[in-house]
């Protein structure tokens, strides 16, 4: 297939590496270098939408975590949001011991999940720096050069892989939510071990430990100030779930959505209606899809979502430490949102603290330790599930039968709503670092890897989920102009 | 292989083919066995550092997930011809896993329920897709089984050990090889 034409070369960068999942980039350059097209492609396909069809609706929490194994957590508890409605109790009306173990099980993933980001996958880049050795700039590299960070690393992933353990059974694709509740409280004895444990693991340390992390990085941003506020900077539009006051609530609330400016483009949204203001765009060069708001349609309607949507969205957190970094980053950015990729990682670490701060509070109430643990209502045919994953709004829907077999079933994952996003993040990096260069060493290849991985993709989860919403289809020639576009809602 | 090198590191390379990473986390979940581990594996191409391509010959392969697709057949391959020893890690190497309940769909159904008629992606960097997802030993020569979804982190710990002191992996203790 000649699409690459003579005199012009392609570079691939494949597999994309220190992510979750598989991906891969590919640049054209014309015969004076100059970069003509770059793409970030998800191209493996799972078909889970379709396979799931028929299996009865209470595996789902668990058929689905297996979509990933770094974030099982979100998909098992949102699957289970989405069954809660199912069977007639939806998420805010589920009793106290059974929000609060799944907050303290979503917290606990949260930790983990951030820190594995953080210190294992993108650290390596900060500390080594973008252009280093490829052969150190990995976590083994950090182990051998920074023993003490990295000691502290692997603690704190480990505190929040317990956290999940003692929630749901297994540290990954555990059982812990069920439809309308949860099947186990938290024993006294489980309890001790998080909050006493030992020197070197207990929700104290923990706290102390990621605002060193939180430390280590603002003191990084001090030192390449035009790194981090410029590398892969531009605007968009954001969107979070936020708790209906405007706090920052990672397990339930009101979706919102916010324009460069901060301008809300809506809010309080129901989520049970989320399909009313996301639609998606296909492209043939990749299986992940483009969704974007309806309201504004595809060109200027596509956002992003994650730590930094999060931070751009929500008016406040409600954890002291946390709100007073909160406060710091967002006089950072004058108040408006930040539209920096980089600013990912300080944004990450804030909700990382946050988190840290939420199960030392939750693990000091009695309602993990006693209480009901599951409410039944009135079975419904149609529920959706929605949650901030670690890396952003994760939606699950789903439509049972009478026999109480699923039907109908769309994810729409964090990462594909981060699609465009990360395909700017690419482009910013050939415009701004490789276009027009002659020689193209390791190093900038790196920083295209380092633009994508600034959104933490879960790839692993964009592979198996593409989604059925209702969809915008353009054919373009290799010139990029329109031929074609077709329309197609979600019901078929 | 010989006991003689215990005192000398091994490599290892390890990928995730079609699979959740969800086996590699649980390398992970080894925690601060890490530092350990460091001291007598040697990391060779894997997700977790930046080393594409095999540049050398490798002691030990993990591999996690199935085979969905030609270019999954494709780096399972270059894995069977780098590692001396390659190891199926987890339910999807195993048996093909959750991705294999499409196995009895029509790959066109599949597309169906994603895509709308006429928009399914196709593209030169998409590679093709199998008719059905495949476990590793039907594509390859697999030299060893280590089952669980994902295995535990004490299982995954104690097969490096063994392989690091040259030992088999049929030495594996009851306790660790078991599937939940």
């Amino acid at each position: 297939m000649p699409s690459v034409k003579s005199g012009t070369r392609k570079i691939t960068i494949e597999p994309v590496t220190r992510v979750e999942g598989h991906g891969k980039v590919t640049i054209k350059l014309d015969e004076n270098n100059k970069v003509i097209q770059s793409r970030f492609h998800i191209v493996e396909f799972r078909g889970f939408e379709r396979f799931i069809q028929g299996r009865p609706y209470w595996e789902a929490p668990v058929l689905v975590q297996r979509l990933c194994g770094i974030c099982p957590v979100s998909h098992h508890l949102c699957a289970s949001k989405a069954m809660d409605v199912i069977v007639g109790v939806p998420s805010d009306s589920l009793t106290p011991t059974a929000d609060k173990m799944r907050r303290l099980m979503h917290y606990g993933q949260f930790f983990q999940s951030h820190v594995l980001h953080f210190f294992h996958l993108a650290s390596p880049d900060l500390l080594f720096g973008v252009n280093s050795d490829p052969l150190k700039r990995n976590i083994i590299g950090v182990i051998q050069a920074f023993p003490e960070i990295a000691k502290k690393a692997v603690l704190m992933r480990k505190f929040g892989q317990e956290v999940i353990h003692l929630t749901a059974g297994k540290k990954i694709h555990g059982t812990g939510a069920i439809p309308g509740g949860v099947n186990k409280h938290l024993t006294s004895a489980e309890r001790d071990e998080l909050l006493v444990g030992t020197p070197e693991l207990n929700a104290d340390i923990m706290v102390a430990w990621i605002q060193e992390g939180l430390a280590l990085f603002k003191d990084y941003h001090l030192k390449n100030k035009e790194f981090i506020d410029g590398f892969a900077a531009f605007p968009s539009n954001y969107m979070s779930l936020v708790r209906k006051d405007g706090a920052l609530d990672l397990y339930h609330g009101v979706l919102r959505a916010v324009d460069p400016e901060g301008k809300k483009i809506f809010d309080q949204v129901d989520y049970q209606n989320y399909a009313d203001y996301i639609s998606e765009e296909v492209r043939s060069w990749t299986y992940m899809k483009f969704p974007y708001f309806q309201s504004l349609g595809m060109e200027k309607g596509w956002y992003r979502v994650g730590p930094l949507a999060r931070l751009n969205t929500c008016d406040f957190i409600p954890t002291p430490l946390a709100q007073k970094e909160f406060e710091q980053y967002k006089a950072y950015s004058k108040g408006k949102p930040s539209g920096s990729s980089m600013h990912m990682h300080w944004a990450r670490l804030i909700e990382a603290l946050h988190a840290a701060e939420k199960i030392r509070e939750l693990l000091n109430d009695p309602d993990l330790i006693s209480g009901e643990l599951v409410k039944t209502g009135v079975r419904m045919g149609e529920g959706v599930g929605l949650l901030e994953a670690p890396r952003g709004t994760l939606f699950h829907h789903y439509r049972v039968d009478p026999n109480d077999q699923i039907t109908m079933c769309n994810l729409i994952v964090s990462t594909t709503s981060n699609n465009e996003g990360m395909n700017r993040a690419v482009s910013w990096v050939a415009e701004n670092v490789i276009s027009g260069q002659r020689e193209i060493p390791e190093g900038m290849l790196n920083q295209v890897e380092v633009a994508i991985r600034a959104y933490d993709p879960c790839l692993s989860c964009a592979t198996h989920a593409v989604g059925q919403m209702p969809l915008e289809v353009v054919l373009e020639d290799r010139d990029g102009m329109v031929l074609d576009r077709k329309v197609k809602n979600s019901n078929g | 292989m010989s006991g003689q090198r215990s005192n000398k590191k091994i490599i290892l390379a390890t990928t995730s083919l079609a699979g959740c990473f969800g086996c590699h986390m649980s390398l992970l979940d080894i925690d601060e066995r890490i530092l350990k581990l460091v001291e007598v594996v040697e990391f060779d191409k894997s997700p977790i550092d930046d080393i594409k391509e095999f540049s050398r010959m490798c002691d030990v392969g993990l591999v996690e997930g199935g085979c969905c697709n030609s270019e999954n057949v494709r780096v399972l391959r270059d894995f069977r011809r780098h590692c001396k020893i390659l190891i199926s890690v987890g339910a999807c190497a195993i048996t093909g896993g959750l991705p294999a309940m499409r196995n009895g769909i029509p790959v066109s159904e599949l597309f169906e329920a994603a895509f709308p008629a006429g928009s399914i992606p196709n593209d030169e960097e998409i590679p093709m897709l199998l008719d059905r997802v495949y476990p590793c030993h039907e594509i390859v020569k697999i030299d060893g089984f280590l089952p669980g979804c994902p295995p535990r982190a004490d299982l995954l710990w104690e097969a490096l050990n063994l392989l690091v002191a040259g030992k088999s992996l049929s030495e594996l203790s009851f306790e660790n090889v078991r599937y939940d």
